[in-house]
């Protein structure tokens, strides 16, 4: 899982430099750069309106930049958008297949569409059929699959042209649990075989399994890097409070100007001191006591989420994109 | 690039033979339009309500009052007493027209200078007025032997229609009405509603060329456009005896010159809307006008300068003058070049533009 050393040597499957994009007054994309290397699983994270979908549109020539400049598989975009197409597969944030087709039907159509001939398509419509368990479901109509199955038909259309790089626009936001661990597994197969998958998501859980994470706050890039360095390195120091009087416990931490955020979590609460601190967690114990709140107190690791937190400046508004959308 | 038309041609088809409302629309439109316009809608009129005050009573004026019943124009309700019972039925609606036969009738009708009956006509009414002057040509009957008097100086021939049927005028001009309706609505919501669900968004990341996607979508129209044309031949010639007097092949010329342009009319509505609700009013927004101006119910003559100009802009007006051409008085389409060439302008200018503006982009 190291992803500072890329697969291949070539180079990175997306340089984008200062990409911007505005939409009238709303500064959407605000001068991103980004260098995503090839064969890896690249993961952008943030709440709703952060930016992911229209920096993705950006990658694929659906949008045109207002500022920067992108090369997207060594092709400029959106100059050279109809060359990079057979290369690229894309999964849009809705089901956009047509669900008053089959799902033999939908997967037909677009192999005709990325130009696979006779044979070759109904062998390839076969397999994929075969590898994301869809068989059985082939004479179905799309509109009445489950999320999951939806999710797999997407993949399995967006992938039937063997494309170098993938982009998956929150490809599990409708899907429960199970199908979205099934689906990340597919995609761990994929990237063996060497596609360059580029997912957005607001699931920290998703993010951890990415190899490399960009977090994006209102059009800006606040943090980049492999989330278990993105963890290590947050300018944090982050203690774990477990109170039963969880409200009063927050109430009396709020009063100290070390602490520049707390988050709950269940009964525990998550505070980020100020990185400067001494002895963080004695004085956070210290300030439960004075307020005669009962809890344990320990300095913990970071979690993906505290990292958001600390990226996008502590704001109290700041929540975590996951509990924002659950 | 054929494979990929292709693909979308049958995708759509498929779709459509789906979507039984649609489906079902493609032969109810015509039919329900044949028959309403071609029974409903009908300017030979027949059996208006008439009634008589004979003050004369002489066997001439009874011979007269025959002879307009004869026509068939009027039907005769009750004769009144007097003018005054006249005037207030035809007041109350009961009757549209009165014959006021004076009791002088006979020496009125010996008298050159002077009117011998008068006809009181409702002119609320669209047409009654026409008709009544219809009525007053009716000669009046003469002595056996007699040399009858020329009561009007003109004779009328209707070439083409000897009959006058209203169907014969309408129906051919019917088929541009129909495709010029289900074309436009059918293509702008074909291309939108791929818009709104958000398959358009994938389409665009594939290599399909906007050409293709284009075609594609429009071919399996020109189809439906056809079985149409067909469809309001033939129940134009089985109910209303509607001849086809020109060639066939002429005929689907045209038809496919105006399937064409009113496509290309709603793939440029497709552009300039999102929603499939935005595309179906900017529809009905031309079509409107092209049913009105079109000539295919009033005369193209007799508007303002300003509505001929406009009407010069829809393809309708060219396609009601050539179809009218072609069913009715058998020219061949090289007659009908100026028409031709003016639809197959609006076609590419429409194209340009639409083409012009259909980008494989969402900004």
């Amino acid at each position: 899982m190291d992803a500072e050393t890329p697969g291949t040597g070539e180079a990175p499957a997306i340089e984008a430099r200062g990409l911007t994009r505005n939409f009238g007054k709303l500064v959407a994309v605000d001068h991103v750069d980004l260098t995503i290397p090839r064969a890896r699983i690249y993961g952008f994270l943030g709440p709703n309106g952060s930016g992911k979908s229209t920096t993705i549109r950006m990658l694929c020539g659906l949008l045109e930049p207002s500022a920067g400049t992108v090369r997207v598989l060594g092709h400029e975009m959106p100059r050279d958008a109809e060359r990079m197409r057979a290369k690229l597969g894309y999964m849009t944030q809705r089901f956009s297949l047509w669900d008053d087709l089959t799902v033999h039907e939908n997967l037909n159509f677009m192999a005709r569409i990325f130009g696979l001939a006779g044979a070759t398509r109904d062998a390839r419509i076969a397999e994929l059929a075969a590898e994301f368990d869809l068989e059985p479901l082939l004479p179905q109509r799309a509109g009445t699959l489950s999320g999951g199955q939806r999710q797999r038909l997407a993949l399995a259309a967006a992938t039937l042209h063997r494309p170098e790089l993938l982009l998956l626009d929150e490809p599990t936001s409708a899907v429960d649990p199970r199908s979205r661990r099934d689906f990340w597994e597919s995609l761990f197969v994929l990237v063996g075989r060497g596609t360059t998958i580029l997912v957005s998501t607001h699931y920290m859980d998703e993010a951890e399994r990415c190899h490399r994470l960009a977090i994006l706050d209102r059009g800006r890039l606040v943090a980049e890097g492999v989330p278990k360095q993105l963890m290590a390195g947050i300018p944090a120091i982050v203690v774990e409070i477990e109170a039963e009087e969880v409200a009063s416990a927050r109430e009396a931490l709020q009063e100290d100007a070390a602490v520049k955020s707390i988050a709950q979590l269940g009964t525990r609460l998550h505070a980020l001191l100020d990185p400067q601190t001494v002895d963080a967690a004695a004085r956070v114990r210290g300030r439960l006591e004075a307020t005669g709140v009962d809890a344990q107190v320990a300095i913990v690791h970071a979690s993906l989420e505290d990292v958001f937190v600390a990226a996008t400046g502590f704001r109290r508004d700041a929540r975590a994109p996951a509990a924002v959308e659950a | 690039m054929f494979g990929r038309i292709l693909a979308v041609t049958l995708k759509e088809l498929r779709q459509l033979s789906r979507d039984r409302l649609s489906f079902g629309m493609i032969v109810g439109i015509p039919l329900m339009q044949m028959l309403l316009f071609g029974y409903a809608i009908n300017f030979d009129v027949r059996g208006i309500r008439t009634a008589v005050v004979d003050e004369a009573d002489t066997s001439y004026s009874r011979a007269l009052v025959a002879e307009l019943g004869a026509t068939g124009v009027v039907r005769f309700l009750a004769p009144s007493a007097s003018v005054d019972e006249l005037r207030r039925r035809l007041n109350a609606g009961e009757i549209s027209v009165g014959v006021y036969i004076p009791a002088d009738f006979e020496r009125r009708r010996l008298q050159t200078d002077r009117a011998s009956v008068q006809l009181l006509v409702d002119g609320s009414e669209p047409l009654i007025d026409t008709v009544a002057r219809g009525l007053a040509a009716v000669p009046l009957p003469q002595r056996p032997g007699a040399v009858a008097p020329r009561t009007s100086p003109f004779e009328i021939r209707t070439e083409y229609n000897p009959e006058r049927r209203t169907a014969v005028q309408i129906v051919p001009a019917l088929i541009g009405v129909i495709l010029n309706m289900t074309m436009v609505i059918f293509t702008a919501a074909a291309i939108v509603r791929e818009r709104e669900r958000g398959n358009l968004e994938l389409l665009i990341t594939t290599p399909i060329r906007s050409g293709e996607l284009m075609a594609g979508k429009l071919l399996p129209y020109v189809l439906i456009g056809l079985i149409q044309t067909t469809l309001v031949l033939v129940v134009g010639a089985w109910i209303f005896d509607v001849p086809v007097n020109g060639g066939l092949l002429h005929l689907y010329a045209a038809a496919g010159l105006f399937i064409a342009a009113t496509l290309t009319l709603g793939l440029l509505i497709s552009t300039v809307t999102k929603t499939q609700f935005q595309a179906f009013q900017l529809a009905f927004f031309t079509m409107l006008p092209s049913i009105l101006l079109s000539g295919f119910m009033f005369p193209f003559d007799g508007m303002p300068k300003p509505a001929q100009w406009i009407a010069q802009v829809l393809p309708l007006t060219h396609f009601v003058e050539m179809i009218r051409g072609i069913v009715l008085r058998g020219a061949p389409i090289t007659d009908l070049g100026t028409q031709a060439a003016k639809l197959a302008v609006f076609l590419t200018v429409a194209l340009v533009i639409a083409t012009l503006r259909f980008r494989k982009r969402l900004d």
